[in-house]
């Protein structure tokens, strides 16, 4: 039977964690994922896991010890948010381009400066392109689910990519919510002993890790971990569905909300997607207005023709970035799901909007507001406040 | 019982052991670096097996070079800045996979950096591993400057040293600064054995250091001054000329600190003048000018006064 | 087979081994360093002494010893820096200009 509990998104990969029990957690504290390592190192200190946690001086040290217990080895986790995971910036890439299945609990937080401690998406968003799979949760459960998947999704041979779970951090990492949880002995069976092909401790062989490689072989290797990228959609969907065998619980790619008839439609990441569902609910039910919601779960690899797909038939779009990337167009989810509808030739018109930077709110009555105005948009045909912010003082 | 360091030191036996250095890596002709790497690694027992880490610098982009690494044990490279925190992570893996049982051979941990990626990036990356204790060796192959980018200033380049971000000049005398004591700041980390050496003819101080450093449980620390003849600008065949002059006039000091007691290594029967080991080297010719013939007054000051230093901690 | 009949720069990217990772040691004694020599050191097998003081100072792995014993240099690698030369006590070792091409 599984378990139904009250935890925190902190505590829930805290416990999934410990019910994984993996080799090695090099951490430092940051505000707000400090709480995971605390947990963890609390069970430690109760002998109720035997993973052996580093005391790093650092972020840029946890990655690093992260990525040289990996390469040994071992199972490899940490933790981290914001500042510290841009202090890992350089090591987040070695991981991915040395191909290892570490997983990191991401809780989203804003990037300095000036420093703030709430959530929104600039630290991940950055690190979109440092090679690294990366799933969004809009809750504790989801957050606790996507972490035990992230391994066997890592841990494929055909895949062998960092895995980025992702958190909104305080409103999910410190939310207490319901949460139903998995047995031990089957989140054990789920994962899987660890057992890597080629490692620096293998009795068998000799391997040497992370070379100086000129021109004739750098683009090759590029290459090569575009292929695993590739690798990993098919092994994601897979990993979902013995998932959902397992607990019944579905995943996909991202969560299509209402979008069956939808004419309007909202593209989000994260836990404002239950803030939409709720305007959706509303709106839906005083007004018949057909709206919907795409709740993007893996944003690495980015699932380009499935989500152009899923617009197809809607009349206008507003795409929700939780982060700038000060281009002065589009934030990051906005450009990527702008292309993927160019490229399928969709009719919608779309907008982009900032919202939520460094933990402000949003409400169910600026997401009605949203879909009035792609109302208007797909009567005028035109974009009506273009990267524009939602809750920006004018 | 006896430690592998007190077995009196036999250099034709020592010098039979296996290889685990191979050529072919592509280190400049009369490289300092991959002396002290041979040296180091002679010192593990021939059936320990080893997993060697290395900082970004001249000998990670020569030594392994896609598809050619020239270890004979498994090697990792990271990045520049984080050789300690790579290795205790290795190491810790180390660790919970043998508790595991899923590792049956004993392992040595020994990474490599250079002064650059050791008293200055690496700096908080090798203070975090020594102070978490882990069974590793850091061996710093200081050759005082960032040589793999062409010899820029570190804090390991001696005072006055003609490099490429401290060049000599016309209102200019080199590097302005004294070089950063890193063992006797690692030694401050009450690790149980830092040890400071150079290259001798039979090369029994650094091998026994060596020896000494892998085989004591726990953290430890290795510097040993590697000489880069395109950094210096000497001869690259009078290498151990160098080396030679540096001990002998006190530049280089060879010492150990045992569980916190230090120990004088080398005491040169006659003290050189500094004059002697900066005259043949091109990172010192403007100090032969008539007009700086103080500062090397107050290079042999300095040197001096260190020497009194070490030597009262000594006793 | 020599590791650059397997990876090479003509490799298309998928036998690029994954991660860039080697599985095996040494794999650098198949390259070729000895033509970087500008001069050549000779070893006189009958002034050597044996005393092995060149063996620990050669920058490239060069003077192979075998049971106590110095062997001829590894040409294949030795990069002629003339280290071995300068400490050898008994004139034993001799730099020749050149890289010595019959080695090739």
């Amino acid at each position: 039977m599984a378990i139904r509990e009250r935890l925190s998104g902190n505590e829930a990969v805290a416990y999934a964690i410990k019910q994984i029990n993996p080799d090695v957690m090099p951490a430092f504290p940051i505000t707000p994922s400090t709480e995971i390592p605390q947990y963890v190192a609390n069970y430690i200190a109760n002998g109720e896991i035997d993973t052996e946690f580093i005391h790093v001086e650092s972020e840029h040290s946890a990655m690093s010890a992260t990525v040289g217990a990996s390469a040994a080895g071992a199972r490899a986790v940490t933790a981290t948010s914001s500042c510290g995971m841009a202090l890992m910036w350089e090591e987040l890439y070695v991981a991915a381009s040395n191909r290892l299945p570490i997983v990191l609990a991401l809780v989203n937080r804003a990037l300095s400066g000036p420093i703030n401690i709430n959530a929104d998406h600039s630290d991940s968003m950055g690190a979109r392109d440092s090679g690294w799979i990366q799933i969004y949760a809009e809750s504790n459960q989801e957050v606790y689910d996507n972490y035990i998947q992230a391994f066997p999704i890592a841990e494929n041979k055909n895949v062998h990519l960092p895995v980025m779970v992702c958190q909104d951090g305080f409103i999910t990492s410190h939310g207490v919510e319901n949460i139903m949880l998995i047995e031990d002995d089957k989140v054990k069976a789920f994962v899987g002993e660890y057992e890597p092909e080629h490692y620096l401790l293998n009795a068998d062989e000799r391997i040497a890790v992370g070379p100086y490689a000129v021109s004739n072989y750098y683009m090759e290797t590029k290459r090569g971990q575009r292929e695993a990228m590739l690798n990993a959609r098919e092994v994601i969907l897979e990993v979902a569905e013995k998932f959902e065998k397992m607990t019944g619980r579905k995943y996909g790619f991202f969560e299509e909300y209402r979008m069956e008839d939808a004419e309007y439609a909202v593209v989000i990441i994260g836990s404002a997607a239950g803030t939409c569902k709720a305007a959706i609910e509303h709106i839906r039910s005083t007004t018949g207005k057909k709206v919907g919601l795409i709740k993007i779960r893996v944003f690495r690899p980015f699932p380009e023709e499935e989500i152009a797909r899923a617009l197809a038939n809607v009349k206008a779009v507003a795409i929700m970035d939780r982060s700038e990337m000060f281009a002065g167009t589009s934030g990051p989810l906005g450009a990527e799901v702008r292309a993927a509808m160019y490229q399928a030739h969709a009719k919608a018109e779309v907008v982009n909007y900032f919202y939520g930077l460094g933990g402000r709110d949003i409400t169910v009555s600026d997401f009605e507001r949203v879909y009035e105005n792609l109302e208007k948009m797909a009567e005028t045909h035109t974009a009506i406040g273009m990267y524009d912010y939602i809750g920006l003082r004018q | 019982m006896e430690q592998v360091w007190e077995k009196a030191y036999d250099f034709k036996k020592v010098l039979s052991k296996p290889e685990r250095l191979a050529g072919g890596h592509r280190m400049c002709a009369g490289c300092g670096g991959t002396v002290t790497v041979r040296t180091v690694l002679r010192a593990l027992e021939e059936g320990d097996r080893a997993v060697i880490g290395n900082a970004t610098g001249c000998l990670e982009v020569s030594s392994f070079m896609y598809p050619y690494t020239a270890y004979e044990d498994s090697y990792i490279h990271n990045a520049f800045e984080n050789a300690g925190a790579t290795l205790s992570g290795v190491e810790t893996a180390y660790n919970v996979l043998k508790k595991k049982g899923k590792i049956k051979e004993n392992f040595k941990f020994i990474t490599f950096g250079g002064d650059g990626g050791t008293y200055d990036i690496g700096f908080q990356s090798l203070s975090g591993a020594m102070e978490r204790g882990h069974d590793m060796v850091y061996v710093c192959y200081d050759n005082g400057a960032y040589m793999n980018t062409g010899t820029q200033r570190s804090s390991a380049t001696p005072q006055y040293a003609d490099t490429t971000t401290t060049p000599a000049g016309k209102v200019s005398a080199g590097k302005v600064q004294v070089r950063k004591d890193l063992a006797a700041i690692i030694a401050e980390h009450h690790v149980p054995y830092v040890g400071q050496s150079t290259f001798t003819a039979n090369f029994k101080d650094l091998y026994t250091k060596a020896q000494k450093a892998i085989y004591t449980p726990g953290p430890a620390f290795l510097n040993v001054m590697s000489p880069c003849p395109r950094g210096w600008g000497y001869e690259p065949s009078e290498m151990m000329n160098i080396c030679k002059l540096a001990i002998d006039t006190c530049y280089w000091t060879m010492f150990e600190v045992i569980d916190g007691k230090w120990v004088l290594n080398y005491e040169p029967k006659n003290k050189l003048p500094i004059e002697d080991f900066l005259r043949p080297q091109r990172r010192f010719n403007h100090l032969f000018k008539k007009e700086n013939e103080e500062l090397i007054s107050l290079f042999q000051a300095e040197v001096d006064k260190r020497w009194e230093e070490l030597r009262n901690r000594c006793e | 087979m020599a590791i650059h009949d397997r990876i090479n720069e003509k490799s298309p990217w998928t036998d690029i081994t994954e991660g860039n990772k080697i599985y095996e040691a040494a794999t650098s004694r198949d390259f070729c360093t000895g033509e970087w020599r500008t001069s050549t050191p000779i070893w006189d097998d009958e002034k050597c002494r044996q005393c092995l003081l060149c063996a620990p100072v050669c920058p490239d792995s060069s003077i192979p010893v075998r049971k106590g014993e110095r062997m001829d240099f590894d040409y294949m690698h030795c990069k002629g820096c003339g280290i071995c030369a300068k400490v050898c006590p008994f004139g034993a070792i001799y730099m020749r200009e050149g890289k010595n091409e019959k080695i090739f």
